[in-house]
């Protein structure tokens, strides 16, 4: 690349100036406002605050609660990723053989994706309401009573359902752009070395896919953990409490519901970290990654 | 190692377009057969319906004593060569030539003795572990090769192999290829649309137009007995000069009123005269004689190409440009007129509606 000198040393900052100042206000001011409220107890009225130390951070980690919320989002996000990922790949794969009307079979893919995350959430209610839901009538053909929103097992499932759901879209049009990105020839010369369409499969498309994969991984497992908070607080909104729940939508309720904001800013502050060593693996990993040209 | 059987093989591919019009050959064992012809003649979709990779319309095709149509690309005991070598990219060297025996279930120890063979035959033994964007064009081409080989099929398929290289490594592909082809005297059935490669390679040579054969014979034959004004414009280079004739009472006459006696039986008006650039000679004498055609042509450009000059003119009555081959250092300058020569017995004869050959 071409280094261009500018004249003015100054010039380069002030260019970056608007760039610099919105990841300042939007992102390092409140978070440094959250690493210090997580030190502090916050009269729930306002009436000022006491520096407690690592307190919140004790109480918060020592809880049971919390580590049972830790232990479901662990399962959600697996749950979540696995099945998106999985059956999004399936779709691809399928839709790749398509010969035609591949292009109507893609767009109504891909119309999920163009629903935002809370009407995703309220498609789910009707999809598990208990009394017109589609999917509780079927549940209940083969015995099985679903109970949303008061059996946790239940609320949990059907909140996975409806993540997996509205992320396959997404994971979707990356694994078909990729499938799309191996040579022809390559399968061609893979077909005459390997009879078998499965193991020509694993052994060549998925490893050619994999820089993809990995990818939507990362973007995957950032998805079930953060971006869920839509369909969980739709979801879960008007049910009693006891309810599934993952660490970003108990950031919230303890909070503003609970108004606990030093335990919240805790919690909110090992997220970061959790976010922080994230972007490093992720980092790490994809300069390892391969890129196949 | 099989002989081929193509019976009136047609393709029509989904849309209407009938790349293949009933196409039969047959190729004998561990012959070298090329399909030549001009871009988009079905070249390509003849060769990938013998591997499998395209369906078959019609027709018949028979590997050995097997009729293939419904046989899987992995169950032809064929081996291919891509153009773009389609290589495994997230495999090593080695693993790309063992991927075709490991899933066939051949034994480890043969596996790598074949793989160390083959690496050996092509000098790419120092490659093995490497992946193959590391590798050079050339050398990924003989990975490819490698690939083909260590399979020991009953025919190997080519489908342009050669024409991603550079001009001086094509040729010392094209013959390292003959040469692998007559040590293991496999089957083999080669795309180009390179008539020089097309020639030095073949066997036999199998022309293609429109998806329909114009010929097939070796490449000589093919050179000095083109079937039709088709095969002889693609075959040679500089193509061969077409001459627009008259036919009357069993002569054809050129526009400058030399003739020559009509083929047996010929009974149309008009007929077109062939004659390669290198048959034609300056005439310094002038004069006609018994034994050759007198021509003249009007000279517009001389082309030197080292060993020899083409010279370009025009002759009357002729829409392109006459060429004739000189010697390297012979100079013409434009504008002159100049009396050529042309053998009798070096004349081709095609018949103007339809091109077929008529003298024989
Ligand atoms: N998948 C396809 N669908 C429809 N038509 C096709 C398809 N593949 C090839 N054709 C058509 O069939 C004809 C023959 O194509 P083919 O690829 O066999 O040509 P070719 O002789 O190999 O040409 P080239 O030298 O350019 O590779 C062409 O007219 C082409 O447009
Ligand atoms: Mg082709």
């Amino acid at each position: 690349m071409k280094k261009v000198q500018f004249q003015n040393r100054w010039i380069p900052y002030l260019l970056l100036l608007p760039q610099l100042s919105i990841v300042a206000v939007f992102f390092l001011w409140p978070a440094a406002e959250a690493v210090r409220a997580s030190f502090f107890l916050e009269d729930p009225f306002g009436f000022g605050s006491t520096f407690v130390g690592f307190d919140n951070f004790i109480d918060t980690v020592s809880s049971s609660d919390y580590l049972r919320v830790t232990r479901f989002t662990v399962v959600f996000t697996f749950f979540v990723t696995f099945f998106s990922l999985g059956l999004a790949l399936l779709l691809a794969v399928k839709a790749d053989k398509v010969l035609h009307g591949s292009s109507a079979y893609k767009t109504l893919l891909m119309w999920v994706y163009a629903v935002a995350p809370p009407v995703a959430g309220l498609i789910g209610i009707l999809l598990f309401d208990q009394h017109v839901g589609p999917i509780v009538d079927m549940a209940a053909l083969v015995g099985w009573k679903m109970q949303i929103g008061v059996n946790y097992f239940d609320t949990g499932m059907a909140m996975t359902m409806v993540a997996v759901w509205k992320q396959i879209p997404v994971n979707f049009i990356f694994f078909l752009s990729g499938l799309q990105g191996i040579s022809k020839s390559v399968q061609e010369a893979a077909a005459i070395d390997c009879r078998s369409g499965i193991r020509r499969f694993w052994t060549v498309t998925f490893p050619l896919l994999a820089p993809t994969g990995f990818f939507l991984l990362i973007i995957n497992i950032t998805y079930a953990f953060f971006d869920t908070f839509g369909i969980i607080d739709v979801m879960l909104k008007t049910q009693p409490g006891n309810d599934p729940i993952t660490l970003v939508y108990k950031v919230y309720q303890d909070g503003f519901r609970g108004n606990d904001l030093g335990g919240s800013s805790a919690q909110s502050v090992i997220l970061m970290l959790v976010v922080f060593v994230l972007t490093i693996v992720q980092f790490r990993l994809i300069e390892r990654r391969v890129h196949y040209t | 190692m099989a002989i081929i059987t193509l019976d009136k093989v047609r393709k029509v591919y989904a849309g209407g377009v009938e790349a293949v019009k009933g196409v039969s050959i047959d190729i004998a064992d561990g012959e070298f057969i090329v399909l030549v012809g001009p871009s988009g003649c079905g070249k390509s979709t003849l060769l990938r319906m013998v591997a499998g990779l395209e369906e078959i319309s019609d027709g018949e095709i028979r590997i050995g004593e097997r009729v293939v149509n419904r046989v899987e690309p992995a169950d032809r005991d064929i081996a291919m060569v891509f153009q773009n070598y389609a290589l495994y990219p997230h495999m090593s060297v080695y693993d790309n030539l063992a991927y075709g025996l490991r899933n066939r279930g051949t034994a480890k120890s043969e596996i790598d003795a074949r793989v160390k063979e083959a690496a050996r035959i092509l000098e790419i033994g120092d490659f093995l572990d490497r992946k193959p964007r590391q590798l050079s064009g050339g050398q990924r081409q003989r990975v490819a090769m490698g690939r083909a080989i260590v399979r020991k099929p009953a025919a190997f398929l080519f489908d342009e192999p050669l024409s991603n290289l550079d001009a001086k490594l094509r040729v010392q592909m094209r013959i390292e290829i003959k040469r692998l082809q007559e040590a293991l005297g496999t089957t083999s059935v080669y795309v180009t649309h390179d008539q020089l490669e097309a020639m030095t390679l073949a066997h036999r040579l199998v022309v293609l137009n429109h998806g329909r054969i114009e010929q097939i014979g070796t490449p000589l034959e093919v050179y000095e007995k083109p079937a039709s004004t088709f095969v002889a414009g693609f075959i040679g280079s500089p193509a061969m000069n077409i001459i627009p004739v008259k036919s009357k009472e069993g002569r054809l006459h050129l526009e400058s009123g030399e003739g020559l006696d009509a083929p047996d039986g010929f009974g149309a008006e008009k007929a077109l005269l062939g004659v390669r650039p290198e048959d034609l000679k300056v005439d310094f004498e002038g004069g006609s004689s018994d034994d050759a055609l007198s021509l003249s042509m009007k000279v517009i450009a001389v082309e030197p190409v080292g060993a020899e000059s083409y010279v370009h003119g025009r002759m009357s009555g002729v829409a392109d440009d006459v060429v004739v081959r000189v010697p390297a250092k012979a100079e013409y300058a434009a504008g002159v007129s100049l009396s050529l020569k042309a053998p009798r017995d070096r004349l081709h004869i095609f018949d103007a509606a339809n091109g077929q050959r008529l003298n024989g």
